[in-house]
């Protein structure tokens, strides 16, 4: 009966997918509720921005710098012809601070530090130095995961205001001095248009929000991992999806929360 | 096949138990693993499991550890049923155990010393000076003072192994258990492994339990030893009497003998009718 067998099919992979988030969710809190070593041993954190924040570097800037450089040549192109060459400043800030800083910086992130994360954790999971650990007492979700989850969360919003700075001179290099709009009317118009606690604020709590979601995808899929070859690799290749998937999601919604279209 | 006494007149049925193995059952998905397994595991000895691969032996290693629990029976370590414990019990019967993974396990991100000097940092309040010294102490006693500043991806496998056990033996445990030590080495890290496992246990006092399936290695540094076949303990006994023993199970694995209990064939049907000779 092929149709008892398609239902069989789809009940099963939603009693999987019911099991997976529960087991997620259960690993979230755990991971919450271990992580008092992460701030007491802070170095251990910091020692995980460095491979996950400090390391990502390179590219949050120089993607951050060629995203406002276009956005600096297709802003005015739009805006003159509308004669608003001048609002090219707040077009490309506001772009930048409440969309594209956090979503981008937030994706780059997933790709190169979500990805090295899942291949790190399910690495030491299959050459058993995480069961080592279980059997040395030492709590592995305490030890290695809180400190990486924080580590993730500390990092996402650095790396999104970075990404929009640079973003910003990325746009006043191409409009500026490049294309010459007036320098003053630029920053002012920035300046005037850009609102601390509605427009930057909101950015952080986005890159926040992104930095805990691709954080506890990342972490979760390397523990998660198959102790295999073919399991790391797989676990890899959600981490970019699922997080690639989930910073467009949460930004739809979080975007409807705070813009509202005003 | 019970002898109570060894070749060092050790009697393994009047010492202390360190660890105990009553009656018990493990089943994985509905198959049996283990089936009424009964230990006794005095302090101060080294005691090896033995089988094939798949006859339960690294469960039973598991079942010890508390990674697992029986589904009848227990094991008693030190007078405490491992699997009545909760989370933080289980820890610290922990920090009395080492063990030693298969391949080491040692922590890649970690240097030589940092690798030795975790369980120190983890679960001690010493200074870092002290913490050298023991470090520099356990890493001498597997003769590898000279790599503590090295990478676990700069060693050999067989310097690895030795590292590992330096960090095994790190807060001096009673118990000390190595699952398949002996795997992959070349003949001279074989034998430095295993003279280490017999002179570490010896120095510290402690009782080792060997899974492994290395029979020569084994029976020269071993007080006892159990092997296990299909989830149950087929033979029992010191080097010795395992050496002279008769049971054909025994002497397949101590001899390393293709045909015998074990068979060569994965049982399947007719082989003249799988050629199509016979109809």
């Amino acid at each position: 009966m092929p149709i008892v067998k398609s239902l069989r099919v789809i009940g099963r992979r939603t009693v999987n997918s019911v099991w997976r988030l529960g087991y997620a969710s259960r690993f979230f809190m755990l991971t919450l509720f271990y992580s008092g070593a992460s701030f007491r041993r802070f170095h251990l954190t910091v020692k995980e921005m460095f491979s996950s924040g400090v390391m990502s570097l390179i590219i949050i800037l120089v993607a951050g710098m060629f995203v406002g450089m276009v956005l600096g040549l297709q802003g005015y192109e739009t805006l003159k012809r509308y004669g608003s060459e001048s609002a090219l400043g707040s077009l490309v800030a506001l772009s930048l601070v409440r969309e594209l800083g956090p979503v981008l910086a937030a994706l780059l992130f997933a790709s190169r530090a979500g990805s090295a994360m899942t291949a790190e954790i399910g690495l030491m999971k299959a050459t058993e130095q995480i069961a080592a650990m279980e059997m040395m007492a030492v709590n592995p979700i305490s030890r290695v995961i809180a400190p990486r989850f924080w580590a993730g969360v500390i990092s996402m919003p650095l790396l999104s205001a970075l990404f929009s700075a640079m973003g910003v001179f990325g746009g006043y290099v191409v409009g500026v001095v490049l294309i010459g709009v007036d320098e003053g009317s630029f920053w002012s118009q920035m300046q005037s248009a850009v609102d601390f606690q509605h427009d930057v604020m909101n950015g952080v709590i986005k890159s926040f929000v992104f930095g805990v979601a691709v954080t506890v995808i990342a972490l979760f899929e390397g523990f998660d991992a198959p102790p295999t070859a073919e399991g790391v690799s797989g676990a890899t290749t959600r981490t970019v999806v699922q997080s690639s998937l989930a910073i467009l999601i949460l930004d739809f919604i979080l975007t409807a929360f705070m813009f509202r279209g005003e | 096949m019970r002898a109570p006494e060894n070749q060092a007149g050790f009697n393994f049925v009047t010492s202390q138990a360190l660890v105990e193995i009553r009656d018990v059952n493990f089943t994985y998905d509905s198959r049996p693993v283990l089936k009424g397994i009964n230990m006794t595991l005095p302090k101060g000895r080294v005691i090896a499991i033995m089988g094939g691969s798949g006859c339960g032996k690294t469960t039973l290693f598991r079942l010890i550890g508390g990674a697992l629990k029986p589904n009848k029976g227990h094991v008693k370590i030190d007078g405490q049923v491992i699997h009545e414990l909760d989370p933080q019990g289980l820890y610290d019967i922990r920090r009395k155990m080492g063990v030693l993974f298969q391949f080491g396990a040692l922590f890649t991100d970690m240097s030589v010393y940092d690798n030795v000097a975790f369980q120190m940092r983890e679960h001690t309040d010493l200074p870092e000076e002290i913490i050298r010294d023991l470090v520099m102490m356990k890493l001498h006693a597997v003769g590898l003072r000279g790599t503590h500043d090295l990478m676990p991806a700069e060693l050999s496998g067989g310097m690895a192994r030795r590292v590992a056990l330096a960090r095994t033996v790190a807060l001096d445990p009673m118990l000390i258990l190595y699952d398949e030590p002996f795997a992959g080495l070349d003949p001279i890290s074989l034998t430095v492994v295993g003279n280490l496992i017999r002179r570490l246990n010896d120095a510290l006092g402690a009782t080792s339990v060997i899974v492994t399936h290395d029979v020569q290695e084994s029976l020269k540094i071993v007080d006892y030893i159990y092997f296990i076949a299909d989830g149950v303990i087929v033979a029992e006994g010191t080097p010795d009497e395992i050496r002279a023993s008769d049971k054909p199970f025994v002497h397949q694995f101590v001899h390393g003998e293709m045909d015998g209990p074990v068979p060569f064939h994965y049982p399947g049907g007719d082989y003249q009718q799988d050629l199509g000779v016979r109809a």
